[in-house]
């Protein structure tokens, strides 16, 4: 009866879509729970813990710390009035939710979630992780629709800033993701699983090549967490819906259910951007240590694996918005553009090389190339940025002021730069 | 020659008709929004299209480079330049400019007809060979045979990118 393999290969892809898209509908409720439980304790406050919470006729009582709390937010998003401004694009303004939602679910679809071929990923086709840039650049598209659609200057600047936001940062996520490309030599999400389980930096044979211990890998994964914080508009990149600014941003017209897409919408994209995160840099479901590879091939292992990753990557988002304030909208922009993506371009360039090299002359001088290039590549950077130092202000420290004829600047934060600068 | 009606054509029936219907939309809306979001649709179900012929980097290439970046900032464009609804982009009927955009039309469409036609009417295999416009092969091509038109490519997107900042910055 369960024999996959047999059935009709509509049925089996039909299959693996439901084995997917079903578990993250009902998780979604879980990882919000999980996040306002973990976002109270890092802020010293309770949180969500009396829904569920039984209380028998012995005076006993049965906890459930708070679970169902996002159940009964689901009831009360439900039933609540649904607010439809009158001034309006009607047809837009219905359309944005579900074409927010729509990236969220799809991206999944090149992402394998265990061992087994047959259960998944959804599609194996050679270019997966192109796949997955494709569909987060469409995530956009909602957040600008809702914004547009409300009618509403602060929902239309929310918009605004997603838009330039969401552009400026999928370079630099790209980049980062084309060296792991490099180094594993394949665009399909299972061919990286595939290289990880190689030996350590190709040296410690009883422990897996994970990307993210190798020196580029670390420097990818850096930037590609931080770029997937900016795609799925997380705190400290939250600035489409930045409320001390903009209300709620683009969604500040939408109420009740339409307003819990957006927010379901949201914690998808983020689970499955962690189980990219965890597939590309974390070895997907590979079990790192040689002895419990045994165990990692079965598909409920690898399922653990990858889930146990997933959780991990996800917890440290939330770990991330607990601890930084909210960026300024200069400073995102020179963030991206002035620091992540030279990083991540130079990060390419060093892979190569090292590729090159490795292949051409030998592993030892591979890694001389490659530490070389890292220094060359730095000294670079140092000097160019020594030399404009004068004409560009560092706009990730604090605000200056400029004087009207433009020749001096006064640091406000810190006057004693001025002296030191002239 | 009766077609038969496997679920490949139906797949491509629907695909080339939300594709058609959405480029006619392009033009048919007043709205320069609701034009650009057709013109989105269009893209995205020529995607799909490139798919079904398992051609799957042109497809990926064309969800990313027009879906996801152009389509953005044409939106990003008309929402900054806030263009409202109905009142834009209403011109006075004119014939003499109806006339000739139809004989243009017309013979673009001819052009193209003549071109196009006669290779469909032989096609009998309907997918790429295996390994046709892989990521691989599109790859070794680029950087083999046509590597001047390449670097050519890229150095004149360099000099847009350069032209761009130079004409955007204020002081350099």
């Amino acid at each position: 009866m369960f024999d996959v393999a047999s059935w009709h290969p509509a049925l089996q892809a039909l299959l693996r879509v439901l084995l997917f898209v079903l578990p993250l509908l009902l998780v979604v409720p879980g990882l919000i729970w999980w996040e306002r439980r973990l976002l109270s304790w890092m802020q010293d406050r309770i949180g969500p813990n009396r829904v569920a919470t039984i209380t028998l006729k012995s005076g006993r009582k049965i906890k459930l710390f708070g679970l169902l709390q996002p159940i009964a937010d689901g009831v009360k998003l439900f039933f609540k009035e649904d607010i439809t401004p009158s001034a309006i694009d009607r047809l837009i303004y219905f359309v944005a939710p579900a074409v927010a939602l729509f990236p969220a679910f799809a991206l999944g679809g090149t992402l394998p979630w265990s061992g087994n071929t047959l259960l998944t990923p959804i599609a194996d086709v050679n270019v997966g992780i192109l796949y997955v840039m494709a569909i987060s650049s469409l995530g956009v598209y909602g957040i600008v629709l809702a914004g547009y659609a409300s009618n509403n200057k602060y929902s239309l600047m929310g918009g605004l800033r997603a838009t330039a936001q969401l552009i400026s940062y999928e370079l630099a996520m790209g980049m980062s993701i084309a060296a792991i490309v490099l180094a594993s030599g394949s665009l399909k999400m299972t061919q990286m699983v595939a290289t990880q389980q190689g030996d350590l930096l190709g040296v410690v044979p009883f422990l897996n090549n994970w990307f993210i211990f190798t020196p580029f890998g670390f420097v990818a994964a850096v930037v590609f967490a931080i770029c997937v914080i900016a795609e799925t508009n997380r705190a400290p990149f939250d600035l489409p819906e930045a409320e001390n600014e903009l209300i709620a941003g683009y969604h500040t017209e939408y109420s009740s259910m339409k307003f819990a897409v957006f927010f379901m919408g949201e914690y998808a994209a983020m689970l499955v951007f962690a189980g990219v995160f965890s597939t590309v840099f974390l070895g997907g479901y590979d079990m790192f240590i040689d002895p419990l590879e045994g165990f990692a091939g079965t598909t409920l292992g690898g399922l653990a694996a990858f889930m146990f990753k997933t959780v991990a990557s996800f917890t440290c988002f939330i770990w991330l918005r607990a601890s930084l304030p909210r960026l300024r909208y200069d400073q995102l922009m020179s963030l991206g553009w002035r620091t992540l993506l030279p990083v991540a371009v130079a990060n390419f360039i060093v892979v190569a090389l090292w590729i090159l090299i490795t292949s051409k002359y030998g592993v030892w001088q591979g890694w001389i190339a490659y530490i070389g290039a890292f220094g060359l590549l730095f000294a670079v950077y140092s000097a160019v940025r020594g030399l404009s130092k004068n004409r560009v202000d560092n706009a990730l420290a604090p605000r200056s002021i400029s004087l009207v004829d433009g020749t001096r600047s006064v640091n406000v934060a810190d006057p004693q730069a001025e002296g030191v600068g002239s | 020659m009766p077609v038969q009606a496997t679920p490949d054509l139906m797949i491509f029936g629907v695909l080339a008709g939300l594709a058609a219907m959405t480029a006619v939309g392009v033009v048919a809306f007043r709205n320069a929004v609701r034009s650009a979001l057709c013109l989105v649709l269009n893209f995205f179900s020529l995607a799909f299209l490139y798919f079904t012929l398992q051609a799957e980097l042109l497809g990926m290439t064309q969800i990313i480079v027009y879906t996801g970046a152009i389509m953005v900032l044409f939106l990003f464009v008309i929402m900054l330049l806030n263009l409202g609804s109905l009142q834009v982009l209403d011109e006075r009927p004119d014939l003499i400019k109806k006339g000739l955009g139809f004989l243009f039309g017309g013979a673009l469409f001819g052009l193209t007809a003549t071109q196009v036609v006669q290779p469909f009417l032989q096609t009998s295999q309907q997918f790429a060979p295996e390994g046709f416009g892989s990521p691989q092969a599109v790859g070794r091509t680029l950087f083999t045979s046509y590597v001047w038109p390449f670097e050519i490519a890229s150095i004149l997107l360099l000099i847009g990118i350069v032209g761009s900042i130079l004409l955007a910055k204020r002081r350099i």
